[in-house]
């Protein structure tokens, strides 16, 4: 009994740790594309946003100056990609894998440069990291069954930018659902002809949309580097930017849904390292292969099964070319 | 007429090419041989393995005066490119660090019988190849030792990379010296995924450790490359111990890192670079071991407190055992 509890606590904080960065970068997808413009360079913005935050942690020993250069960077590039797609009017995938290769070339090829230790930044001191925090009454409460380890090792113990994370769900759900600016953004994702005639101007919502997705991808990075990792190393997101791309469509574009695609992801991962070498009744122990193709497998039952179909914003991937 | 156009220019283009192909290459004399480095995958300060490969060549230049050529591949496709392009730039003596070199250097040996190759991890029979593998195994059970003696719960972990057959000679070791210390150790194996990618997933390595530590193991031999460094964080952030692979990892945490086991690339690229320059260069199969000092584990100021004089006596007993015949490590790859 203690120690299924003890799984199940393991396998939940686990699964929350491992869905953050999922969920932040696809938060800054969501906003992005419910304005209209596809980007597949979250990856690279994460890429290039870990390395700013552990590069500026590693000279300033500031967790906090860390993440403001991640979410700097991401801007930097998420505007970037809003100049090629919003004003050039340029192919909005082209753009997004342009940004990915640059992001993995440029960090490695920096860090290089700057701290001689060949594409990676030194591992940081605690006091350069974000800290996992302990809720109050957690120790107190820590010997009531369940609830007790559930409190301290599922709803506690993480690092700032998980519960950060956690609160940007329910505020993009309500900017989306109710705010003015959230009205016009999917307007212009669905159709901007109809906001340009309303006499908005649709370029400049796409960029503040880009702006925020960089800054989220840009908190996403920091969170790869400096809050649960210690350090830049290349290529770290390690396909992560795809897969909180793939949830948000899985997740049909709507923050809650795909708040559950991410958690979906993070808990196969999570249980797949969980099942690993460990003998279930029956069964006996599965090969490890096996057991590491559980949440892609997951993944496709559910896409094909459950999922239901994912519509697309309507102006997704199309510039907006103002008639004369 | 279009054909004798080209056969023009076709020839005129060789007998440009041609005095690039035969001439010497820069800042070396003619009878000196011109080394040359082809580092594993994007992988070249990795901190492990290809740094001692790097180190090795650094000392080679420092010690004899002769300069390397090196080719870091993007991908394991741009090997047989990389290859042509150190011939072309004069390397006489190629060393090629990693196992999946192996198919790629089967097909272009032949085609430079002049240049002497040496493979690192993997065997290539090939007349101008020198194929050098190690015997993991032993240096691991080493360290299986020092994880069961220096373990309070007597459960140890193994994270790899990915489950490959070099991996599982580790393993195998592992399992073998942490029973021979403390019968009963248990060992868990976890990998961090199933792509080479995960030799660069810090991110999950930490997770996978976390998973190991929270199932009551508290001390973790982490063979993973770049990702090692998440696991390495963990174990200091949660007062655990880990163990570094490859070369000495020791400094990166110290009080967190146990040991480290030593491959002594370094050695083999040194001897691979000297043989070939005194002519002595053989090629073949060399497996390193215990006894040729291949595979060692590493003692510093860094961990030189978590390890007792009597951890030290247990395992440089089993050693001499090892080298003289009296225990014999399994090896899963024979």
């Amino acid at each position: 009994m203690d120690d299924a509890v003890l799984m199940g606590v393991s396998l939940l904080g686990a699964t929350v740790r491992l869905a953050t960065p999922l969920v932040l970068a696809a938060l800054g997808g969501l906003y992005a594309e419910r304005a209209g413009v596809a980007d597949i360079g979250l990856e690279g913005k994460m890429l290039a946003a870990a390395f700013a935050a552990a590069a500026v942690a590693w000279v300033t020993d500031s967790p906090w100056l860390g993440l403001g250069a991640a979410m700097a960077v991401g801007v930097a590039l998420g505007l970037l990609h809003a100049f090629a797609c919003v004003v050039a009017h340029g192919n909005q995938v082209v753009s997004g894998m342009a940004i990915n290769i640059l992001a993995a070339g440029l960090a490695p090829t920096l860090a290089s440069a700057w701290f001689h230790q060949g594409g990676q930044t030194p591992l940081l001191p605690a006091s350069a990291r974000f800290q996992p925090l302990v809720l109050p009454l957690s120790e107190t409460l820590k010997d009531v069954p369940i609830l007790g380890p559930f409190y301290r090792d599922v709803v506690g113990g993480h690092n700032l930018l998980v519960y950060g994370a956690a609160l940007a769900i329910p505020l993009t759900a309500w900017i989306l659902a109710h705010s003015r600016f959230g009205l016009r953004l999917r307007a212009v994702g669905e159709n901007p002809e109809a906001v340009d005639t309303a006499g908005i101007a649709v370029a400049r919502l796409r960029f503040c949309a880009m702006t925020l997705c960089g800054a989220c991808c840009g908190a996403a990075g920091a969170y790869l580097s400096i809050a649960h990792g210690g350090g830049f190393i290349r290529d770290m997101t390690a396909g992560k930017g795809f897969l909180a791309l793939a949830a948000l469509i899985f997740g049909r574009w709507r923050p809650w849904s795909m708040l559950a695609a991410c958690l979906l992801f993070a808990f196969a991962d999570a249980l797949q390292i969980r099942l690993q070498g460990v003998a279930l009744p029956g069964l006996g122990q599965i090969p490890v292969q096996f057991v590491q193709m559980l949440p892609y497998l997951l993944t496709v039952l559910l896409l094909a099964g459950f999922a239901g179909r994912a519509v697309a914003p309507r102006a997704l991937g199309r510039p907006f070319v103002k008639d004369r | 007429m279009t054909t004798r156009f080209w056969a023009i220019a076709v020839a005129g283009l060789l007998a440009l090419a041609l005095p690039l192909a035969a001439a010497p290459p820069a800042g070396a004399a003619a009878a000196e041989i011109v080394p040359a480095v082809i580092f594993a995958v994007g992988q070249k300060f990795d901190k492990s393995f290809n740094e001692a490969a790097f180190t090795a060549a650094e000392r080679f230049k420092a010690d004899t005066g002769i300069g390397y050529l090196e080719f870091q591949p993007q991908a394991v496709a741009e090997f047989e490119r990389g290859v042509a392009a150190l011939v072309r730039r004069g390397a006489t003596d190629i060393v090629a660090i990693g196992f999946y070199y192996a198919t790629p250097l089967d097909r272009v040996a032949p085609r430079f019988p002049q240049t002497r190759f040496t493979l690192i991890d993997a065997v290539v029979d090939q007349p101008n190849v020198s194929s050098v593998v190690y015997k993991e195994q032993e240096g691991a059970f080493l360290i299986g030792m020092l994880a069961a003696m220096a373990s309070k719960t007597g459960k140890l972990g193994f994270i790899g990379a990915l489950d490959i057959p070099l991996l599982r000679k580790y393993i195998a070791g592992y399992e073998q010296g942490a029973q021979f210390a403390v019968p009963g150790a248990s060992v868990l194996v976890n990998f961090v995924g199933t792509t080479p990618a995960a030799f660069n997933d810090p991110t999950t390595g930490a997770e996978v450790a976390r998973g190991q530590f929270e199932r009551g193991v508290d001390v973790v031999f982490a063979g993973a490359g770049s990702s090692n460094f998440g696991i390495f964080q963990q174990a200091a952030d949660l007062g655990r111990l880990a163990i570094g692979v490859d070369s000495n990892q020791n400094y990166l945490h110290p009080g967190a890192i146990l040991t480290s086991m030593l491959k002594r690339v370094d050695l083999a690229v040194l001897q691979a670079f000297t043989s070939g320059r005194d002519g002595s260069w053989r090629g073949g199969v060399h497996r390193l071991g215990l006894a040729e000092q291949g595979v060692d584990y590493a003692v510093d100021q860094y961990n030189a407190a978590l390890i007792t004089d009597a951890m030290r006596q247990r395992v440089e007993q089993a050693r001499q055992d090892i080298i003289g015949g009296k225990i014999t490590v399994a090896d899963p790859s024979r």
